[in-house]
């Protein structure tokens, strides 16, 4: 299969272009910028006027829900809401039932999305047994399963003497631990940030320093055993200052944070939106704003779509008894570009948090156009604006807060490896 | 970054169809309510205690935490409009079921109901419920979890107005666990609403929640200055679950440092009123002979909260769609 795609605007971050050149396709590969490579004959053209190319989006959180949750979503739902988001790498939590903690589990959720063929996926293995936080998984026999890291989803590790073995295992083996800063305790029955909202709603809260003490723990503990660690959906301003401060004296850190806390406050909440019960919960202004800085200079690596689809009547309840999560597979490139145009940012930069960057996290040679690379490709149209409802997300979850409001960027093709896995009508 | 969100509490001519929170109310509805009160105090010293204005309307009393006094004033309430009254005690049967709320909701529907009565322990249950139910019903909070307890709140400015009419110029201090408490939220924003300039808080600072002040309220940490020159005093109640742990030492120690007593009382301005929303917890966060007092008004509050919930019950029935 070849495919010339043509007239497009490309950007690739990572190779720094931007520009109109043609991109030529051929055996799942880039083998063409511009020019066509002598004697190519299309089988198939693109017509990309007035559209964007860039690297397929990768996406550093979304969970997929199987195995045990297809009454939540399927993996097939899923995949293809990644297609339909442009999103052709993602990784996925091991907060599944059973959980990931063992190498013929990720097996065999690699091999059933191999089968479908729409995203590649990267499996995160459970960093404790069941995440009970006692004992350690054979991290060395998942990471040859597949697994590109190790961690605890939302089960926050309360025995430290286990998070510290846990880093010096997976330290010798140079496996990278993905962990969410935030004390247990403190985060004990919270749903809300602690502050004004909380206080207003009768909410309990969770305070900043929840999310600061747990990161201050994970930093010495980086600090004594040399471990990799990303630190997954960052939310407050002081542990931007904080992560900042560690990469300046070289620990081996990266982060992300959520598409939906680069955009929404506390005071999004409203009165009682369930849909607004998110993990870390949303924070301030001036938190929000911090977290939009860090991006801009690099502190914080990535923007995750944090994909949680949950059913509809798990939001159907009083705030606190609600499921939190949102879906966001299909919203990721949307705010994104609204980030870039709230910001004023060059689309470049923009992209670079959902492309390249992220595939440094990962490790892989995704997020990238380049001669030679896999031709994983989003295709979208930034001007186009869309209303955000139930009958257009693809995913099972129609669970966001978005829901209703109109988001810039909408993505026309997305092809994996080479060829086309969704194609917008 | 939201779309702007409709006040939930009004209709779409701005009329109040449910009763929440005293949040987002305006100044005016708050004292067409208590006008109204004024208006079926009376009522109750009548031979014949009722009066028709809810005639062939079935009120539902849904009760997800059990409470006997709250629901038994509401039910006086209704009864003396001419309602028909239903009392559901959730808590022991549906929920414990796996019924959710909305489906126990969903089953008052199909039988008729006109207006809910709900508590329930979580925050913000009673607005999942008013989003749910169609325009033709509503919905009173009795109480959600530490978010609201609207009619209490309006009979306790009820109360305040009745004995110190110009609200324009009083002190009052809430004392106790704000934290947890849906009756001090209440009261806080009956009080700033209505024009009332100094709402101060009392408590340990593990009885507050953070960002307490972003209320409108003073805050202080001990009595002898929180309760200087105040007008009104109004205590909260003190759960027992919260009296020997994590946030308290004991009881002892509470009753000693913010327990409202003659010496403490004597603080506060000659004339003030002492109030508090019940069951009391004589020793602990009240002394016995403050709550017996002559500046005590407790037992007047038990008595306007009926007026008070009858005049929201016919305010939210004559503002239909």
């Amino acid at each position: 299969m070849k495919i010339h795609i043509k007239n497009g605007r490309l950007i690739d971050p990572k190779n720094n272009i931007d520009a109109k050149h043609d991109v030529f396709i051929a055996a799942g590969k880039i083998v063409g910028l511009g020019n066509a490579p002598d004697g190519f004959v299309a089988n198939q053209i693109i017509d990309a006027s007035n559209l964007v190319v860039c690297p397929g989006l990768i996406d550093l959180s979304a969970r997929l829900r199987e195995p045990g949750f297809e009454y939540k979503a399927t993996l097939e739902s899923e995949l293809l809401a990644a297609a339909a988001g442009g999103v052709t790498s993602l990784a996925c939590p091991p907060d599944t039932d059973p959980v990931l903690d063992e190498p013929g589990l990720v097996e065999m959720l690699k091999h059933r999305a191999k089968l479908l063929n729409l995203v590649n996926i990267y499996p995160l293995g459970a960093l404790t047994r069941q995440l009970q936080g006692k004992n350690l998984t054979e991290m060395f026999e998942l990471s040859e399963a597949g697994c590109v890291g190790f961690s605890q989803a939302d089960n926050a590790l309360t025995d430290t003497q286990v998070l510290w073995n846990s880093l010096q295992y997976a330290a010798t083996f140079d496996l990278t631990v993905w962990l969410r800063a935030e004390d247990a305790h403190l985060a004990k029955n919270g749903v809300a940030h602690s502050g004004e909202v909380a206080a207003r709603l009768g909410l309990q809260g969770i305070p900043a320093c929840a999310e600061t003490i747990a990161l201050s723990t994970i930093l010495s503990l980086m600090r004594e055993t040399g471990a990799k660690v990303h630190i997954c959906r960052l939310s407050t301003l002081q542990s931007v200052a904080m992560i900042k401060q560690a990469k300046k004296e070289g620990l081996p850190i990266s982060c992300d944070i959520a598409s939906t806390h680069l955009h929404l406050t506390e005071h999004d909440i409203g009165y009682f939106d369930a849909q607004c019960h998110l993990r870390p919960p949303l924070r301030t202004e001036r938190d929000r704003d911090a977290l939009r800085a860090g991006l801009l200079d690099g502190t914080i690596d990535a923007i995750c779509s944090d994909h949680t689809p949950v059913d509809d009547d798990a939001k159907l309840s009083p705030f606190a008894e609600s499921e939190p999560g949102a879906s966001g597979l299909e919203l990721l490139l949307s705010l994104t570009l609204k980030w870039a145009l709230d910001n004023k940012l060059a689309l470049p930069q923009a992209l670079t948090s959902i492309t390249s960057s992220p595939a440094s996290v990962l490790g892989i040679d995704g997020g990238s156009l380049s001669l030679g690379a896999q031709a994983d490709v989003c295709v979208f149209d930034a001007d186009f604006v869309w209303k955000v409802e139930a009958k257009t997300l693809l995913s099972q979850g129609k669970n966001t807060p978005f829901m209703g409001l109109e988001l810039p960027g909408k993505v026309r093709w997305t092809l994996l490896n080479g060829q086309i896995v969704y194609q917008h009508h | 970054m939201r779309k702007s969100v409709n006040n939930p509490q009004l209709n779409k001519h701005g009329e109040l169809t449910h009763l929440l929170s005293i949040e987002g109310l305006s100044a005016p509805i708050l004292k067409q309510i208590l006008e109204t009160a004024a208006s079926f105090v009376g009522v109750a010293e009548r031979e014949v205690k009722k009066v028709p204005l809810l005639r062939g309307k079935t009120v539902c009393n849904i009760f997800f935490e059990n409470s006997t006094r709250t629901r038994t004033t509401f039910e006086i309430a209704a009864k003396r409009l001419s309602a028909d009254v239903i009392n559901l005690n959730v808590g022991t049967s549906s929920q414990s079921k796996g019924e959710t709320i909305l489906d126990t909701v969903d089953n008052l529907i199909a039988m008729h109901a006109d207006m809910f009565v709900v508590r329930h322990a979580q925050s913000g249950a009673a607005h999942l419920i008013a989003r749910h139910v169609g325009s033709d019903i509503h919905v009173i909070n009795a109480g959600d979890g530490r978010h609201a307890h609207p009619t209490q709140g309006l009979l306790d400015v009820f109360t305040v107005r009745h004995y110190k009419p110009d609200m324009h110029n009083l002190r009052v201090a809430v004392v106790g666990d704000v934290l947890h408490s849906r009756v001090a939220r209440s009261e806080i924003h009956a009080l700033t609403t209505l024009g009332v300039p100094e709402v101060r808080v009392i408590a340990p600072k593990t009885l507050l929640p953070q960002e307490v002040e972003k209320l409108g309220v003073q805050v202080y940490h001990d009595m002898a200055s929180g309760l200087k020159d105040v007008d009104v005093i109004m205590m909260l109640r003190l759960q027992n679950e919260r009296m020997n742990g994590a946030l308290l030492p004991s009881a002892q120690e509470y009753f000693k440092t913010y327990g409202l007593t003659q010496d403490k009382l004597a603080l506060a301005k000659p004339d003030a009123i002492v109030m508090h929303p019940g069951p009391m917890n004589r020793g602990v966060e009240i002394d016995s002979t403050v709550a017996d007092g002559a500046q005590s008004v407790i037992l007047p509050q038990v008595t306007y909260g009926i007026a008070v919930r009858m005049a929201v019950m016919s305010i939210l029935a004559g503002n239909t769609e």
